[in-house]
């Protein structure tokens, strides 16, 4: 057993034997091909792109690198869907294509969750019991609304978009492709999905769930590659509406490409989430959801709370809990059912999150990271803490997208609204308090999308989420996530 | 036998948090009516103008914001009332401008004047119409409101003197935006009628802000002003609206390009200055 197995808490040192989950279960192939028009290419005809397993930097598999070509096929495939077939099909027979890829997802959890587990670095507790039964989820969810967009609110007779162009980042791979298409169709719009170049194999076993689910021949397709497949996509001209989730600076870039067509977009961007701890917070629930807030997925999320801001009286017991609590968290294999910290996922993603932590460092905030032992193949990063950060740090201002949280303190709620508010962007927030009308008070002055109050990276089919100022726009999931993909 | 009364002639200014000053340039333009007659010699708003304005309406949004529904929609119904009350000076301003009949200026300005009171009703029933409480699974109490986007830029139509202008400025204040609109270059005479109406209704200072002048010029300064949270292309097109769409995207502004929907009935142009809010709070004892 290697030094990962041990944890030290109050009680001594806690050994963890592994319970490891067989990563066989996946059942990836050697390579994929693209999936257009219903089926999947040669992968042999592709330039090929190499995809790692980040836990150990080993090869799983390589998939296609989408060409300007490849795209412009998957586009013209979903317009001839669209207009053929999905387009004029009944929602009440939409609706039960969704549910039959909901039920699919379902019946092939496990083999989904370690697939993502590998592609992508996390836990597997987290694939198994977060990424996977939401993705079901939100086709479950939207399914539903297939056959009534007239009591959406929207007006009698919403009409579809047309074709959705739709680029997903790495952090969530088969979560973020459901919220992209679930709605889109549901909504009545075909889709050409590109999946982050990091992580693209989810997806692909989604689209053999297509195929298994008896979706029309090209309502759905998805192209593989690096940011240049994406830029193809955005720049076709048969794309009737882009849907990008990923950083602010692509985002700002496409919303420029796109700003001298028609084509609509909505952008779910970067974040710097203010998690608010008041004096008065349950203190042992309010420690596991800031660690919850920052730590949760490796910190490789838009909405995580990575600016904490906690009220003065309280400030030193918190991080000192906060410290002890760091110390505790199990990093390592992510097949391992134990581990709460998994891999960082990608070698740039890795140097980014270095480069901003020395940053961190040289501008006079106090480092604490944990001791655990990394692994020392693949992409690690202990999690860490840093305390005593002025707002105007780089730490406290830039996404760092990784398992550093900045501590930053406050007297009163109006100083924290401010600071909370002190941000281009405007994503998520947490509030920790007992008092429930401070805590309305206060989440009425945040300027965010999605506000946790004792609780923090929640996630709901039925809630919509999004950002505002440089968050991006629109909103994925509820009622409200119709609006992106209906001409209304 | 007497003499002709000879008129008073009124400046026309800038309206720039509650106050009316001309333009810190000095400058100002001659526009004329639909067959070439004098109108007005009317203030040409700079680029200082701009940010004097943009400084106005972000200093005002929060309190305007926090203002009860209620009272925001009176506010609103107030503004009908005084244009109702000047009715036959807008159709005058109306007329001249577009060149059209007093008759059809008539049908325009009571348009208008309706379309202020059918926002005046909106402000205390887009919470419900927009928001949502979700069902989610788990022991929360989850809710969405919209709130509003904050600073809202308008480059008002060009040829709809009023009626466009009253339907661009007030669907984003009437969710709690504040606005600084940019009034149709060659015909802005009534959008500076309806700033004067508004400090007469009670709308606090720097709510509505209403600049003359070249459009091209101050819509360049506002796509690219970093403080300004969304923008309404209603007044230009082609090259020009490309540009500005693309000069938004510097700080992701909200960009409506076309907002005149295919009926008046719809919600769009309400949609387009809000964002939807979610909170979660945890149930238990």
């Amino acid at each position: 057993m290697t030094d990962q197995g041990l944890v030290s808490s109050q009680l001594g040192s806690l050994h963890y034997e592994p319970a490891l989950e067989s990563s066989s279960l996946a059942r990836l192939k050697p390579s994929y091909g693209l999936f257009i028009d219903g089926s999947f290419s040669d992968p042999g005809q592709h330039e090929n792109l190499v995809t790692l397993n980040p836990a150990t930097g080993e090869t799983l598999a390589t998939v296609a690198q989408g060409s300007v070509d490849d795209v412009d096929r998957a586009v013209k495939a979903a317009r001839r869907a669209y207009e053929n077939v999905w387009g004029k099909m009944s929602g009440a027979q939409r609706s039960k294509y969704l549910f039959r890829i909901a039920r699919i997802i379902q019946e092939r959890a496990r083999e989904l969750a370690v697939v993502e587990t590998l592609d992508n670095g996390k836990p597997i507790r987290e694939s198994r019991d977060i990424d996977i039964p939401l993705a079901a989820a939100y086709f479950f969810y939207y399914a539903g609304w297939a056959d009534k967009l007239e009591h959406a609110g929207f007006g009698p007779d919403p009409q579809p978009v047309g074709v959705a162009g739709q680029i997903i980042p790495w952090n969530f791979p088969l979560l973020m492709a459901a919220w992209k298409l679930a709605p889109a169709l549901a909504a009545g719009n075909t889709c050409v999905l590109k999946p982050a170049e990091t992580t693209p194999l989810s997806a692909l076993i989604l689209a053999e769930i297509l195929q298994q689910a008896g979706l029309p021949e090209g309502v759905v397709n998805i192209v593989t590659g690096d940011g240049s497949t994406g830029s193809a996509l955005v720049e076709h001209p048969g794309v009737d509406k882009i849907a990008f989730t990923g950083s602010t600076d692509v985002g700002r870039l496409i919303q420029q490409r796109v700003a001298s067509t028609p084509k609509r977009l909505t952008l779910e961007l970067g974040g710097k989430g203010a998690n608010i701890v008041f004096e008065d917070a349950p203190i042992d629930e309010m420690i596991e959801g800031i660690i919850d807030g920052i730590f949760f997925n490796q910190g490789h999320v838009c909405c995580a709370g990575s600016r904490l801001l906690v009220q003065e009286s309280v400030a030193e017991e918190v991080l000192r809990r906060l410290v002890r609590r760091v110390e505790q968290l199990r990093v390592g294999d992510p097949l391992d059912k134990n581990t709460d910290v998994g891999a960082i996922n990608s070698a740039e993603q890795l140097s980014r999150i270095e480069e901003l932590v020395a940053v961190g460092e040289g501008e006079g905030a106090t480092r604490y990271s944990s001791s655990c032992a990394l692994p020392s193949k693949g992409f690690w990063f202990a999690p860490t803490v840093f305390s005593n950060v002025a707002q105007s740090h780089r730490i406290a201002r830039d996404e760092i997208f990784g398992p550093v949280l900045s501590v930053l303190t406050f007297r009163t709620p109006e100083e924290v609204v401010a600071k909370a508010n002190n941000t281009k962007y405007g994503l998520a927030c947490g509030v920790w308090s007992e008092k429930g009308s401070r805590t309305l008070w206060v989440a009425e002055r945040l300027r965010a999308g999605v506000i946790w109050a004792n609780t923090y990276n929640r996630f709901d089919p039925t809630s919509p989420f999004g950002g505002m100022r440089e968050s991006g726009f629109g909103r994925e999931g509820g009622r409200h996530g119709l609006e992106a993909y209906l001409n209304v | 036998m007497s003499e002709d009364r000879l008129d008073v002639r009124k400046t026309y200014k800038l309206l720039i948090n509650g106050a009316f000053p001309r333009s810190e340039s000095g400058r100002s333009y001659e526009v004329v009516g639909a067959s070439g007659e004098f109108l007005a010699n009317v203030a040409q708003g700079s680029r200082k103008d701009l940010r004097d304005a943009v400084v106005a309406a972000r200093g005002a949004q929060a309190k305007w914001w926090a203002a009860t529904p209620y009272n925001r929609g009176q506010v609103i119904y107030r503004l009908a009332e005084m244009a109702e009350s000047r009715r036959d000076e807008l159709c005058e301003h109306v007329a001249l401008a577009e060149g059209i009949k007093m008759k059809a200026a008539r049908s325009s300005v009571e348009r208008a004047v309706d379309r202020i009171v059918w926002y005046a009703g909106w402000t205390d029933k887009v919470a419900q119409v927009m928001g949502s409480a979700n069902p989610v699974a788990g022991a929360f109490f989850n809710f969405s409101v919209p709130v509003p986007s904050g600073v809202v830029a308008v480059l008002a139509d060009q040829s709809s003197s009023l009626e466009a202008f009253v339907d661009a400025v007030l669907a984003p204040i009437c969710v709690g935006n504040t606005v600084v609109a940019v009034a149709s270059e060659r015909r802005p005479t009534p959008a500076v009628l309806v700033g004067e109406m508004s400090a007469t209704s009670d709308f606090p200072g720097g709510v509505l802000n209403i600049v003359t002048g070249r459009t091209e010029e101050l819509a360049t300064t506002l796509a690219s002003h970093e403080d300004v949270d969304a923008i309404d292309l209603g007044g230009v097109d082609g090259a020009l609206a490309d540009s500005l769409a693309q000069s938004a995207s510097g700080s992701i502004k909200r960009v409506l390009r076309n907002g005149d929907p295919s009926s008046t009935n719809s919600t769009r142009r309400l949609r387009a200055f809000v964002e939807i809010s979610t909170v979660w709070h945890t149930i238990g004892q």
